[in-house]
């Protein structure tokens, strides 16, 4: 056997990949056999590291050194370096790391972790890791000895609330699917979060998988079901897969199937795939998607405790509000309680996006309010840049300004203030950013998802997103704000589902508190956040270099110039799309 | 576009026997279960690529169903695509921080790289360019992605290289 004082690890993951990994890898062999050193370093590939941002990094072994941003080029100065000379190159070594989870770092002094607490802790596809956690110790407590009855009167003294947007206590749904005769009665779990900047259930999906599938066991108890469904969305191959080995090591464990830990309780859970639609988050939507059928709603009531799934009485919760479940059985609804405001109780989980330091998963109390989430969880905005509005609840969802700052964080403090919790989005916005704009976005967002059933959510919101678009490109009308405003309120009362009800949200907010933005898009054909595309220019100014870079860069070679000096961009051409404003390194490129 | 089971297009997977016994074995599999319909047409999708209209009529048939109802939910879900796709897939998150973080740009360019528009396949059968909803990689934003691999905070000037893997 060979005896290498050294291996070095690269790391080939996508990212990594993408920016040449693999040649550095063919690189440092190449070099490590000129320089004779090859029967003493080996190189390895490896799957992360954790900094590949950077891109093409690697890790030195024994002595732990991490390289990152390390080029083809790059290489033989670093071997001549570190493995001749042995000394560390301080060019490439990766700046000290706290944490290399991108999407869910170590917790704040402002988070309490519940929903998260084990993700990122314990092996999703290991059972035995879940169960050292106390993980189906809920189960056994509700299946040794508390009645269907007491189940349900626990989650209810716990206030616990669904945490998939409208916020129904959990307890009094499960009393009504309880008190249905038909049977059998099935237990849904939705995990279509199709909230676009959503992704908290995912990560509980792929991170703590049982604690999911032992509060939907626990439901399926109290309420008197059978079955079991997680209707998962498509664009989450990885939660479907863990998921699914889950399930079978509960199967396994006899936690799931026939006579449940002896107790004579028989439950099981199915995972169903989505296919691409919005909608089929809206709860009888889904259960139409998984009678196999198209997914559009149909009005309640019935509702589905009375009449859901194949007509039978179905239970449907979102995964965050399962995963509350365990907890709550086992520590005790005053526990629960004690966290969170007189209404809103526990902690919520919200996906962090936008303008801000720290981006990313975060679970907070419930309560607590919009500053202490973006300047301490969220460490403030970015490039010392001003706060302009947080939007929140997602598509159907508001945008609130700075001045709702110190609001606190529950179900109806955020409706009052004209927005939803929704299941979690939460997306940053600084002052570069046009409430018009974002308007639109959203709009765009459920005309496109809009199922057309009913005539008010098809016919209006394209209507809404023409008065929109125009508005932004620089043809907004005398009128149109009103126009908004009555679709807006027409929509709303008339729409069949959930999505139309609430899709003129985000117009309906930013109007109430933006509306001097409308304003001077419509009557002074300005963008005062210098976005729309429509009424903007962009144009270089002397500090430009010649440099060229931008007019390499152009997607429709709207700028010309010589090298070394000054460019211009031809206004006609241009389609404003601010490449060259983003690649130039001179500040020299601006928008009038 | 209904289609019947008579005029069947050479290529189409319903006529190419390897094929055709992989429909036959997901249909074996799954048409009992309830709601089979779904469960069909996701693994159609995810091993054949696609689910082309004789498949359709084909599925329709074996699960005793109507045709009608198979295209309804085929043209309902936007994952269901009834024709063959590029041998790469770039899909362009039009989510709100990728959105937000300069994804209408990087598009601009992408159609100018690839010489296709979005929606469509390219002329030499490499790449299908499709914008997508939010994949959940927001702190990476703006996010491409091609085929199954993940392309965080692109910038356009590393657009170019990053699409070289979608054209070969
Ligand atoms: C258009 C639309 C999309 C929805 N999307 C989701 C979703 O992605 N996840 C979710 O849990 N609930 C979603 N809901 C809410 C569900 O209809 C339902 O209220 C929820 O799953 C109930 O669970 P909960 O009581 O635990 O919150 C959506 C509703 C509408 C109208
Ligand atoms: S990149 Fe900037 S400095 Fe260089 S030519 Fe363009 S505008 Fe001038
Ligand atoms: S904004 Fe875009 S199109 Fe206009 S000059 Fe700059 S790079 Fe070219
Ligand atoms: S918005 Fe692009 S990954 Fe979420």
């Amino acid at each position: 056997m060979k005896y290498f004082r050294s291996h070095v690890l690269v790391c080939v993951d996508p990212e990594c990949l993408s920016k040449g990994a693999h040649d550095v890898l063919d690189a440092l062999n190449d070099e490590l056999v000129a320089q004779g050193l090859i029967d003493e370093i080996q190189v390895l590939e490896t799957s992360r590291i954790g900094g590949c941002t950077v891109g093409p990094e690697l890790m030195v072994y024994p002595e732990g050194v991490h390289y990152v941003g390390v080029s083809v080029d790059d290489v033989p100065y670093l071997v001549e370096e570190h493995f001749l000379k042995g000394r560390v190159v301080k060019k490439f070594l990766a700046p000290p790391k706290t944490n290399t989870d991108e999407e869910l770092g170590a917790p704040t002094s402002k988070e309490v972790r519940v929903v998260l607490r084990n993700c990122g802790k314990i092996d999703p596809e290991n059972i035995d890791d879940y169960i050292a956690e106390d993980g189906y110790a809920a189960l056994e407590k509700v299946l040794g000895g508390m009645t269907p009855e007491q189940v349900i009167e626990e989650i209810l003294a716990s206030g616990l609330r669904g945490r998939g947007g409208a916020g129904f206590p959990t307890g009094r749904k499960w009393q009504f699917a309880r008190a249905s005769r038909a049977t059998p009665k099935y237990m849904i779990c939705n995990a279509d979060e199709g909230d676009p900047g959503a992704f908290m259930n995912r990560r509980v999906l792929e991170g703590d998988p049982h604690a999911v599938l032992e509060g939907m066991i626990i439901g399926g108890y109290a309420v008197g079901a059978s079955r079991g469904y997680i209707y998962c969305r498509a664009e989450y191959p990885v939660a479907v897969r863990t998921l699914r080995i889950a399930i079978d090591q509960a199967r396994a464990y006899g936690l799931l199937g026939e006579n449940i830990l002896g107790s004579g309780f028989s439950f099981d859970i199915e995972v169903r795939v989505g296919a691409g639609a919005f909608v089929c988050g809206e709860e009888t939507a889904l259960m139409a998607s998984i009678e196999g059928k198209r997914g559009e709603p149909r009005p309640r009531p019935p509702f589905p405790a009375v009449s859901g799934l194949w007509g039978k009485p179905s239970n449907i919760n979102n995964v965050e509000t399962y995963a509350n479940v365990p907890q709550i059985i086992l520590k005790g609804a005053q526990w629960f309680a004690s966290m969170g405001t007189e209404k809103s109780k526990g902690t919520k989980t919200f996906a962090l996006a936008g303008d801000v330091n720290r981006t990313g998963l975060i679970e907070v109390p419930l309560g607590i309010n919009l500053r202490e989430v973006i300047y301490d969880v969220a460490q403030g905005i970015k490039d010392g840049k001003k706060l302009k509005a947080v939007q929140i609840g997602g598509p159907m969802g508001g945008c609130l300004p700075e001045a709702y700052i110190d609001r606190p964080i529950d179900y109806e403090s955020l409706a009052e203030a004209g927005t939803i919790m929704g299941s979690g989005g939460f997306v940053v916005m600084d002052e570069d950013t046009c409430m018009v704009d974002i308007a639109r976005f959203f709009m765009e967002f459920t005309q496109d998802e809009s199922c057309g059933k009913c005539t008010p959510c098809r016919v209006g919101t394209r209507r809404m997103l023409e008065i929109l678009q125009r508005i932004c490109a620089g043809e907004g009308r005398h009128g149109d704000i009103e126009m908004l405003e009555d679709l807006c309120k027409w929509i709303k009362i008339t729409s069949l589902c959930g999505l139309g009800q609430g899709a003129p949200n985000p117009v309906e907010s930013t109007l109430k508190h933006f509306r001097h933005e409308y304003e001077a898009h419509i009557y002074e054909k300005r963008c005062p956040a210098k976005v729309c595309k429509g009424l903007i220019r962009y144009e270089i100014v002397d500090a430009c270099t010649g440099c060229t870079v931008c007019a390499r860069n152009c997607p429709v070679n709207a700028i010309t110039g010589q090298r070394r000096q000054k460019h211009v961009i031809d206004p006609n051409v241009c389609i404003r799309c601010g490449i060259c404003e983003q690649v130039c390194n001179f500040n020299a490129i601006v928008i009038r | 576009m209904a289609q019947t089971l008579h005029d069947i297009p050479k290529n189409d997977p319903v006529a190419v026997p390897e094929q055709k016994a992989k429909i036959d074995r997901i249909l074996a599999e799954n048409k009992n279960l309830p709601g089979a319909v779904m469960v069909v047409l996701n693994e159609l999708q995810a091993q054949i690529g696609f689910v082309s209209p004789a498949m359709q009529a084909y599925v329709a048939q074996q699960m005793h169903v109507p045709l009608q109802q198979v295209h309804g939910v085929v043209s309902f879900y936007s994952f269901f695509t009834t024709m063959p796709r590029g041998k790469h897939t770039v899909k362009f998150c039009m989510g709100t921080a990728c959105y937000v973080g300069g994804m209408p740009q990087l598009i601009e360019k992408a159609k100018q790289v690839m010489n296709c528009d979005i929606g469509k396949t390219t002329a030499d059968g490499m790449a299908t360019l499709e914008v997508c909803r939010c994949v959940g990689a927001c702190s990476q934003a703006p996010v491409i992605v091609i085929d199954e691999e993940l392309h965080g905070r692109v910038r356009p000037n590393k657009l170019p290289q990053i699409l070289k893997k979608a054209q070969q």
